[in-house]
């Protein structure tokens, strides 16, 4: 029997996070719980409202941030047609979703775990420091551009050691480059390195551990239209240059078994 | 209600079939609903050597519809063969193959391959190979060649029904269908995707590599019921009618203008449960309306005098 399902889902409730140019840029949405007590951190859900009718086609796919008996929680940020209706859900409407997908972070209690996380790259950690055994082994690094409250830093560095970095202008950039090399540098030696967040923030971060010979995972946001592993539509090319669902052979894959 | 349909020699429990390259090899579908509901399975697109697919990115969403250029990515015939089907053969549904080569031999070798095979029970030729030889147009764009095609395939093919996939992207489907079924076809499915484009006004790139790609989707559903339609009309050989199903009544309205059965694409991935209870609500809608029978409704479209 196979844990995945599809069903339909109330929403419970949609909580704006943070102040940000417009409201509702950042929320978390929360949903009744679809019973899927075994999902692993960095897997993904489907959400796809059923009021969007057929003129939004594909489900959107979201980290799992938070799940307990009551309730899954995911925590979004509003970019464009699919998030925009997203953040216009109501309460008790009802939403269809799919999981849980994909694969799960490393998760080695005993090792100490760099996550280095880009902007709304934060979302798949949050299931990861709640699922983690071990917390005070983790640290997060993170790199953002919106005031730090509208993501949940706060909550994630209360259970594990934080830093944050501002980007709000193109020469904060360095620093941040130089600061994660550093990190990767010294998570190199018998550590964990995890990191999602834009492309180019991986792609430096890959570098970086390809250098220092740091074990590195990377998590991908590609499009996705069925989730599933069947369209194809999702695909990245492994080391060996084949293509390679991200929905089901991912989302998380080693650094040194991708190309980004 | 008796849902049972045969078509061209492939016998399906009912008329629900899902459309190749929207349900991967079926399996991927398994956790959300029981296989054996569905009346068949075409399976995503077999050529003879596997193929990579083309550069992402290659699929874009867009008003009811989407874009895809997936370029036919498979692991080729003998790895389906030898890795997928004997999996799918446990599974007590119609397996279509659906075939995609770009000359009328390779169609042929694919073909008899596939038919040699007791788990594939019929094949779905796809004709939408751009043919370089020919000056680049699309195979499916040339009737001479879907016949010369069609032609190769059933002499192949053996007792494996040999149903083929017509483009929407002609100045008549009427004279394609023709021309398969004076190529032997035994049943003809369309209509695979039109073509459609989409660019991004503000970096002023398109959003698919390939630039053009294949629509699909409810959007599509007007120019596919039209194809069904024409097609329906003008030849003997059951059709099999697909493009934006997304409801029961979607599907009716294929069956009512003439199709034996349909296919369900695009919207599997509305949700991936979407196909499993297909055939039951077009059976409970055929009652609401007092129909008796799939065949008292097949073609039994009024049309003005
Ligand atoms: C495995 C996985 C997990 C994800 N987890 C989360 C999560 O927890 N929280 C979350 O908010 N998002 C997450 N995403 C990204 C999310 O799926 C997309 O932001 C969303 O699908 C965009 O849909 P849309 O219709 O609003 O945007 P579209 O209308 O499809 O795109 C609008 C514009 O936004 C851009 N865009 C698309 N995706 C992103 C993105 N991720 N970041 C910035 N710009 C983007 C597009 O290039 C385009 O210009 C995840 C993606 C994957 C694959
Ligand atoms: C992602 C994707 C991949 C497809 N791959 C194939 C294929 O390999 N072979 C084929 O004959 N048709 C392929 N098609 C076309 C569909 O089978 C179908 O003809 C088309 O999508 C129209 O139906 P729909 O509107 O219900 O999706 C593909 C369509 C999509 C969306
Ligand atoms: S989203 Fe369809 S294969 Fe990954």
């Amino acid at each position: 029997m196979s844990l995945r399902d599809c069903r339909n889902v109330k929403v419970l409730d949609v909580v704006p996070v943070g102040q940000s140019k417009r409201p509702g840029d950042f929320f978390e949405l929360v949903l009744e719980y679809p019973g899927w007590g075994g999902w692993k951190p960095g897997q993904f859900v489907m959400v796809r409202p059923v009021s969007w009718g057929p003129e939004l086609v594909w489900g959107r796919p979201f980290s799992i941030c938070r799940g307990d008996e009551k309730s899954l929680t995911l925590f979004v940020q509003r970019v464009g047609r699919g998030t925009e209706r997203l953040s216009q859900v109501l309460p008790g409407e009802d939403v269809t979703i799919w999981g849980p997908l994909g694969n799960s972070f490393a998760v080695e209690p005993e090792t100490p775990t760099l996550m280095l996380a880009g902007g709304i790259g934060i979302a798949p950690f949050c299931g990861y420091i709640e699922r983690h055994a071990a917390p005070e082994n983790l640290k997060l690094f993170f790199a953002h551009r919106m005031p730090l409250e509208c993501y949940p830093y706060a909550a994630m560095t209360q259970k594990a050691q934080g830093q944050n970095m501002l980007e709000a202008q193109p020469e904060d950039l360095a620093g941040i480059i130089d600061q994660m090399g550093a990190l990767i540098r010294e998570y190199a030696d018998g550590g964990l390195v995890l990191c999602c967040g834009p492309t180019p923030f991986m792609k430096t971060a890959q570098r970086f551990a390809l250098e220092h010979g740091a074990r590195l995972q990377v998590s991908l946001e590609n499009r996705m239209a069925c989730g599933v592993g069947a369209c194809l539509g999702c695909v990245c090319k492994d080391e060996k240059g084949h293509h390679t669902q991200v929905c089901t052979k991912g989302p998380i894959f080693w650094a040194d078994k991708v190309e980004l | 209600m008796d849902m049972n349909v045969s078509v061209g020699g492939l016998q399906l429990r009912n008329p629900v079939m899902t459309a190749s390259g929207t349900f991967g090899n079926g399996l991927e579908f398994a956790p959300y609903g029981d296989l054996e509901k569905l009346g068949g399975i075409c399976v995503k697109g077999l050529s003879l050597k596997p193929r990579e697919g083309n550069p992402m990115p290659r699929i874009a969403e867009t008003p009811c519809g989407m874009l895809n250029a997936i370029g036919i990515q498979n692991p080729g015939v003998e790895y389906f063969v030898r890795s997928i089907l004997p999996s799918l053969k446990r599974v007590d549904v119609a397996v279509v193959a659906n075939l995609y080569a770009c000359d009328a031999d390779e169609f042929g070798e694919l073909a008899g391959i596939l038919a040699a095979e007791e788990g594939v029970h019929a094949l779905e030729v796809n004709v939408s190979c751009p043919n370089v030889k020919e000056g680049g147009a699309a195979f499916g764009q040339d009737p001479s060649q879907i016949a010369r095609v069609t032609e190769s395939v059933k002499k192949r093919a053996g007792n494996t029904p040999v149903m083929v996939k017509l483009s929407p992207n002609v100045t008549d489907i009427v004279e394609c269908a023709r021309a398969a079924v004076d190529g032997g076809a035994d049943s003809l499915s369309l209509i695979n995707t039109l073509l459609g484009m989409a660019v991004d006004a503000r970096n002023r790139r398109p959003r698919i590599a390939n630039v053009v790609a294949g629509l699909s989707g409810p959007a599509i559903k007007p120019v596919a019921l039209r194809c069904v339609h024409q097609v329906c009309r003008a030849v003997d050989v059951p059709v099999v009618g697909l493009g934006g199903i997304a409801s029961a009544e979607d599907a009716l309205e294929f069956i009512l203008v003439g199709a034996h059965a349909v296919q369900v694409g695009t919207a599997n991935f509305l949700r991936p449960d979407f196909a499993f209870s297909l055939a039951d609500d077009m059976a409970a809608l055929l009652s609401d309306m007092g129909v008796e029978s799939l065949d008292e409704y097949r073609g039994s479209l009024v049309l003005p005098l």
